[in-house]
């Protein structure tokens, strides 16, 4: 949409403007709805609502007593703890494991690589009720059924913190695979054979040569890897008890409930980690754009 | 050139270069093992565990082997309830489920099918200890005390000959025994056997076997267990009841499936289910409708945006592009807690209608905890996967073509329409096919703001698992979801390729 001609007819300019307004309109559909929340957490009412002290501005309308409600309140505050346990415990699993298989992906010569592809993405693709039923379900096996008999485990996987964060693992894969494979797209591979021709073993290869260069792709799968297990509710609340009660299962059960306008603080919160992520995965896509040589769209 | 080329090493080339290749494919699997074993263990095998659960029925023939065994020969089709051996193999049955408590489980699970079963074995497990069967003990003891001492019954049941006479004393002893060491700690050698260990060893020896003391039980007045289960509940005579029983004894079951799609098995085939029962249809059918809406608001509202993000100049387009990523990043349920506030009937919404005078105060508009709300909700959820893919093929159209065919006189809807549109078409089948599939699985949204109207089949799944525990029905449901959505994943693997799948933009 390259400006209106000068020789625009009437019916055109009024297309053109009506068009942006309709556009402006959905921009506000997307943006408002998160951006309500931000006030209204500053609510010194326990409502879901504008007071009219709010709307005129009254700074007794204002108050930030639902933050210090998430902040002292022990309900909120395990379910941040257990947040904090289990998401970074999970993006570690999932980029250490998913790095490696992304760069044997990228190799020229890999047999079956759609099909394990299909299997590695699958996570994503799989309604999160039926990988939570699945994965209630053969948690509380205690062994693990292979073609040459049941493995018994000492333990069961249900309700404990291991068991979310291998599900949490599982989930962040995808996210990892697809960064980190097309930051591998553009990775120039004679680059390695540089190394390796001047001495370097695999490993000093991976870490000094090839690693610099795809962090940022890792760092961004990461960060998604991050982000999906912690907004996760569905399978924690299936593969959890209450010990791994998390902020989302905390928010969830708090909306089914309807108990306190916390939640909107912790919705702000939220939203303001969301937008430091946000400005963090775009500066590594363009960092990563530029390192491997192409113009930053 | 007739000599083989030789790689430096001085093996033929093509050897040489076969073995790089392999010593290549084998790295690169080694790489992607871990991994695969990882996903394979925490996610491939607990769905082919839910796959399994929905067809699984072991319940009913391991509770109650003698009895399945037993009703082999009776026709379900008859009026008349199966004869005394069958309620003889149940007598044993039920007195040995009822020490492992999994009499109850076994009617939670019958119940599903048959209303009225899970109290019927409830009833049963707590009778079936007090039955008239201890005259069978007493006759057996008084005649000969041989039969109240533990020891002897121990040895006579570890001799082989005395097995092969008493096939189904044996068998009741075993279990006895199996039972007694398992849930009560006792040694079975120092615990006279219970009463229908004395029923099985009766039977046999009014049929004519051989016993190792000889006892003359032709005086002992024979107590009809058909009787004594109909003093407990007289639907034991009820051959519907036994029908259900029969139809779900073997080891594997289509009933789950039957029943997700509001059929059931009647005893002459597969017949519909009653009127009242009838309810998964609808919400499949109601699942799939809402998403199709969602699909096509989502189309409806992110075309316009992805094409004046893939129009305006890019400093302005990335600045735009911010508020489409923004909700993209922003937490499901922060997102989902949003709406609850606006839509709700004291939220901000209606107090602006209110306020504008639209609405009377009175009269507040109901939003939420309906199809609207999951709607409005879901649409606004999912439109990133639909602006992101559009956006991306709306990049790859040159803006030349557009001015081409203006400039051969196409007016601007033609153009749009005739030039534009059909080349945005991948876009619009890749991003449909994204939010389809995201919607149709969805649970949280639908939960929080769908009330009972606005839910979706995965909310049902949800509730079989944690509230009704019919976990069979909740994993046939589950599968036939994911067959649903593999299907999709196909065509969209077909059609945009899962390698191509970009995140954030």
């Amino acid at each position: 949409m390259s400006g209106l001609p000068p020789y625009a007819s009437t019916g055109q300019r009024v297309w053109y403007y009506s068009f942006r307004v309709i556009c402006g309109l959905i921009f506000f559909f997307l943006i408002a709805p998160i951006m309500v929340i931000v006030p209204l957490s500053f609510n010194a009412q326990d409502f879901f609502t504008f007071t009219p002290e709010m709307l005129s501005f009254d700074p007794a309308g204002y108050s930030t007593k639902h933050y210090q409600d998430f902040f002292t309140n022990s309900d909120w505050q395990l379910a941040l703890s257990n947040s904090l346990k289990i998401a970074p415990v999970a993006t570690l699993l999932s980029v250490s494991l998913g790095t490696l298989a992304a760069i044997g992906l990228s190799q020229s010569h890999v047999p079956f690589r759609r099909a394990i592809m299909a299997v590695l993405i699958s996570p994503m693709i799989v309604p999160l009720i039926i990988s939570a039923t699945g994965m209630y379900f053969f948690y509380s096996n205690p062994y693990i059924p292979t073609p040459f008999g049941k493995i018994e485990l000492p333990f069961t996987l249900t309700g404990t913190y291991w068991g979310v964060v291998l599900a949490h693992a599982a989930l962040g894969i995808p996210f990892v695979i697809i960064t980190v494979t097309a930051t591998l797209v553009g990775f120039d591979q004679s680059l390695t054979r540089a190394a390796a021709n001047m001495g370097a073993n695999p490993v000093t290869t991976f870490f000094r040569v090839q690693m610099p260069l795809i962090l940022p792709g890792v760092v961004s799968g990461g960060l998604f890897a991050f982000i999906t297990s912690f907004d996760e509710v569905v399978v924690v609340l299936f593969v959890g008890s209450a010990g791994q009660k998390t902020l989302p299962w905390q928010m969830f059960t708090g909306l089914r409930e309807q108990i306190s306008p916390t939640i909107l603080a912790v919705a702000t919160l939220l939203i303001a980690i969301s937008i430091v992520l946000l400005f963090v995965v775009e500066l590594l896509r363009r960092r990563s754009e530029r390192l491997r040589g192409m113009s930053p769209s | 050139m007739s000599d083989k080329m030789m790689a430096a090493d001085g093996r033929p080339l093509k050897a040489s270069l076969n073995r790089a290749l392999r010593r290549q494919k084998l790295r690169a699997l080694a790489l992607i093992a871990p991994l695969l074993l990882f996903i394979v263990i925490t996610f491939v095998m607990p769905i082919a565990d839910m796959l399994f659960r929905s067809v699984e029925n072991e319940i009913v023939s391991e509770t109650l082997p003698r009895t399945t065994i037993a009703l082999q020969e009776w026709d379900e089709s008859s009026a008349t309830p199966p004869g005394e051996p069958v309620f003889a193999a149940l007598y044993t049955d039920m007195a040995l489920a009822t020490e492992y408590k999994t009499h109850t489980r076994l009617g939670s699970r019958l119940n599903y099918e048959m209303t009225g079963i899970s109290s019927l074995f409830r009833k049963s497990g707590r009778g079936v200890g007090k039955f008239d069967t201890d005259v069978y003990t007493k006759a057996f003891q008084d005649s000969n005390a041989a039969y109240a001492d533990p020891a002897q019954w121990a040895s006579w049941m570890a001799d082989e000959t005395v097995r092969g006479q008493l096939p189904m004393t044996a068998d009741a002893y075993d279990a006895w025994a199996a039972m007694l060491i398992s849930e009560e700690g006792d040694v079975p050698a120092e615990e006279t056997p219970w009463d229908f260990v004395f029923t099985a060893l009766y039977l046999e020896a009014s049929a004519g076997a051989t016993l190792p003391v000889d006892v003359d039980v032709s005086s002992v007045e024979p107590v009809s267990l058909m009787a004594q289960f109909e003093k407990i509940d007289e639907d034991w005579a009820d051959p519907e009841v036994w029908r259900t029983i029969k139809i779900y004894s073997p080891r594997y079951t289509n009933g789950y499936f039957l029943n997700s799609v509001d059929l059931m098995k009647g005893a002459d085939g597969i017949e519909e289910r009653p009127e009242n029962e009838q309810i998964y249809i609808t919400l499949f059918v109601r699942t799939m409708i809402m998403s199709l809406s969602i699909m096509g608001m989502c189309v409806l509202l992110g075309y316009p945006i992805a094409w004046i993000l893939a129009n305006l100049p890019s400093r302005t387009a990335n600045l735009l592009m911010i508020l489409v990523l923004l909700p993209f990043w922003t937490s499901l349920l922060v997102r989902t807690s949003a709406w609850k506030v606006l839509l709700q009937q004291e939220g901000v919404i209606n107090d602006i209608l209110v306020w504008i005078g639209l609405v009377a105060d009175d009269n507040r508009l109901q939003m939420i905890n309906n199809q609207t709300g999951t709607i409005i909700a879901m649409t606004h959820i999912l439109l990133p996967f639909m602006i992101l893919p559009l956006y991306s093929v709306m990049k790859t159209i040159p803006p030349s073509y557009l001015r081409a065919a203006k400039s051969l006189g196409a007016t601007d809807w033609t153009a749009f329409w005739r030039v534009y549109f059909p080349q945005s078409v991948p876009g619009i089948g890749a991003g449909c096919i994204l939010v389809f599939i995201l919607s149709i699985g969805y649970y949280i949204t639908p939960e929080l703001v769908g009330g009972t109207k606005g839910v979706f089949i995965s909310n049902r799944i949800a509730y079989h698992i944690s509230s009704s525990l019919n976990w069979g029905l909740a994993a046939a449901l589950g599968t036939i979801l994911l067959v649903i959505v593999m299907l999709l994943y196909w065509v969209y693997d077909k059609i945009v390729g899962i390698d191509n799948v970009k995140l954030g933009g």
